[in-house]
């Protein structure tokens, strides 16, 4: 469904991605790891159109759309959300999920029910006039969910929507995640919470200054050296097994 | 919802009224008010709804009040027939402002500085190029008859300004309804999740400052019309735009009513004021006190209604939960 072919892309003096490659299949979920600075971010908004990639292609459900401007790949059905996230601050949460219901369809009251239908999705329904600016951090992330959720993807780029959520709220999204595959969307997210990628995750890509150093099972990249010595240090692999 | 509609027809209904039961000076006023109201409205599309804050508004009116104006003077077309070529001609200069400014990436103030730039230039060409007459300012021949636009009884008029300003109060109204609109709000409140979810920003920036050089274009003209005599400093002088800025600000930008409500407050002030200055001798020599008592206002609100008059009317926001750790 996507296909990551050796994207680089450099600020300045900085390779922030270099020559990183991931797939991802119709109906998986992906995990996205590696150490703070890695350049998963930047991997993201590369896939997404907010940067242009120095080198490399991305090509998505066959068709290329490197270097694509955002609101094209999102028409074309792949939706990203933000880490940091971007709420309509001033607007009504059913206003902030609306915006993303218009882009196919013109119908007020159509784009409406469908907030509506979302913010279910998403256990959002008693917050549905809340003010953007008004939500917890819980709220927020749930906030990008259901936005990128209500354009209609059917590929979804979670960036940490875990992080800052504390245990009870990261049982919860990670059913609400769960269920958004179950209906058919594809995801691929980017998590620093080790539990919820193992938990949702059916394969995981390890990225490390900018290269994918591994990609496997959970199990596997938990077990695996270049993994363990990128997060804990050099030498971090051999101290362990002892 | 039927509160609203009651007041709405309760206030046409008095604006209906009004200039049949004042004298003549009361609905020059009356009509300032709701022309007021209009420009200001077309700086609130762009200003208020999309966020893109223009220092310049007044290039789209001059444009509007000189295209029309050489058009009739030069070249002898009728003004109403006139009126729509003003308006595109507003509407392009807006285009092309907005393809200029929004292709350079210029966001917040540094799209304000370049509209008052823009602004400035124009004042300056409008100085010194043959077809307007630089300087001297053109003069339209008085020829009082409906079919000329201009009008012997000034209830006329009142009505004219009376129809734009409701023609622009259903634009504002039709954008809180509609997907255009939202997506203009979307843009305003943050651009780069609007492009996220698949909104073409530029073409929608591009969209509205068309719409609203337009609006504002058909101001430029009425104006020329009633005074019948334009310069370079009355049609792009920068004081029309602080005023289309200020009566959007005051009244509440991003809202329908907000132009209107702050169009009818800074001209109570204005009057007021005059009234005070006439009566009062220690403000006698205070010229003009309408702009100290503006000033002391616009202070007020942006500390302490940064949302304007408007937000008086609407229920208080509820306080934000407490933020989790």
């Amino acid at each position: 469904m996507l296909e990551v072919r050796e994207i680089s892309k450099s600020f300045g003096g900085l390779k922030a991605v270099d020559s990183a490659s991931l797939d991802v299949a119709s109906g998986e979920i992906v995990g996205l790891i590696g150490p703070n600075g890695a350049g998963k971010t930047t991997l993201f908004a590369t896939i997404a159109g907010f940067h242009r990639p120095d080198a490399g292609t991305v090509a998505f459900e066959g068709k290329p759309i490197t270097g694509l401007a955002p609101h094209r790949v999102c028409a074309a059905g792949m939706v990203r959300t933000f880490q940091i996230t971007q709420p309509f601050a001033g607007i009504s949460v059913r206003e902030n999920i609306m915006v993303g219901a218009y882009l196919h369809t013109a119908d007020r009251h159509l784009a409406a029910r469908e907030a509506e239908a979302v913010a279910a999705l998403v256990g959002m329904r008693d917050q549905l006039d809340q003010r953007g600016a008004d939500l917890t951090v819980a709220g927020r992330k749930r906030l990008e969910l259901a936005r990128a959720l209500a354009t209609g993807p059917r590929l979804l780029l979670l960036d940490e929507v875990m992080a800052g959520l504390n245990p009870t709220e990261i049982v919860e999204i990670v059913g609400v995640i769960k269920n958004i595959r179950a209906s058919g969307i594809t995801i691929l997210l980017i998590e620093h919470v080790m539990q919820a990628v193992t938990s949702l995750a059916e394969r995981v890509y390890v990225l490390n200054q900018g290269r994918m150093i591994a990609e496997g099972t959970p199990a596997a990249i938990a077990d695996n050296e270049a993994v363990i010595e990128a997060y804990l240090g050099h030498g971090a692999a051999k101290v362990l097994r002892a | 919802m039927s509160r609203s509609v009651l007041l709405c027809v309760l206030g046409l209904a008095a604006a209906l009224a009004y200039p049949l039961l004042v004298p003549n000076y009361l609905v020059t006023i009356g009509m300032l008010v709701f022309f007021t109201a209009f420009i200001g409205q077309s700086w609130n599309i762009a200003g208020g709804f999309a966020g893109q804050t223009s220092f310049g508004h007044v290039v789209f009116f001059g444009t509007g009040a000189y295209t029309s104006t050489i058009l009739q003077v030069t070249y002898g077309w009728n003004p109403w027939l006139a009126w729509p070529v003003a308006m595109a001609a507003g509407g392009a200069v807006g285009w092309m402002i907005a393809v200029l400014s929004f292709r350079a990436g210029l966001r917040g103030s540094y799209f304000a500085l370049i509209t008052l730039a823009f602004a400035e230039v124009f004042r300056i060409l409008a100085n010194s190029v043959p077809f307007t007459k630089g300087g001297l300012g053109m003069l339209i021949k008085a020829d009082p008859r409906p079919l000329n636009f201009q009008f012997k009884d000034p209830i006329w008029i009142y009505y004219l300004a009376l129809l734009l300003c409701i023609v622009s109060l259903l634009i504002a109204w039709q954008l809180t309804r509609s997907r255009f609109g939202a997506r203009l709000v979307a843009i305003r409140e943050n651009e780069d999740a609007a492009r996220a979810l698949g909104i073409d920003v530029f073409a929608e920036k591009v969209k509205v400052l068309t719409l609203s050089g337009a609006m504002c274009a058909a101001g430029g003209t009425f104006y020329a019309q009633k005074y019948l005599y334009i310069d370079p400093g009355i049609a792009f002088g920068v004081d029309k735009s602080v005023e289309m800025l200020l009566v959007s600000m005051v009244g509440g930008a991003g809202t329908i009513f907000g132009p209107l409500i702050g169009s009818f407050t800074l001209m109570g002030i204005n009057e007021v004021t005059r009234w005070l200055a006439s009566v009062v001798p220690a403000f006698k020599n205070v010229q003009p006190l309408s702009l100290i008592v503006y000033g002391i206002m616009l202070i007020l609100i942006v500390a302490r209604l940064p949302d304007g008059l408007m937000s008086l009317f609407r229920r208080p926001a509820a306080k934000p939960p407490p933020r989790h750790a």
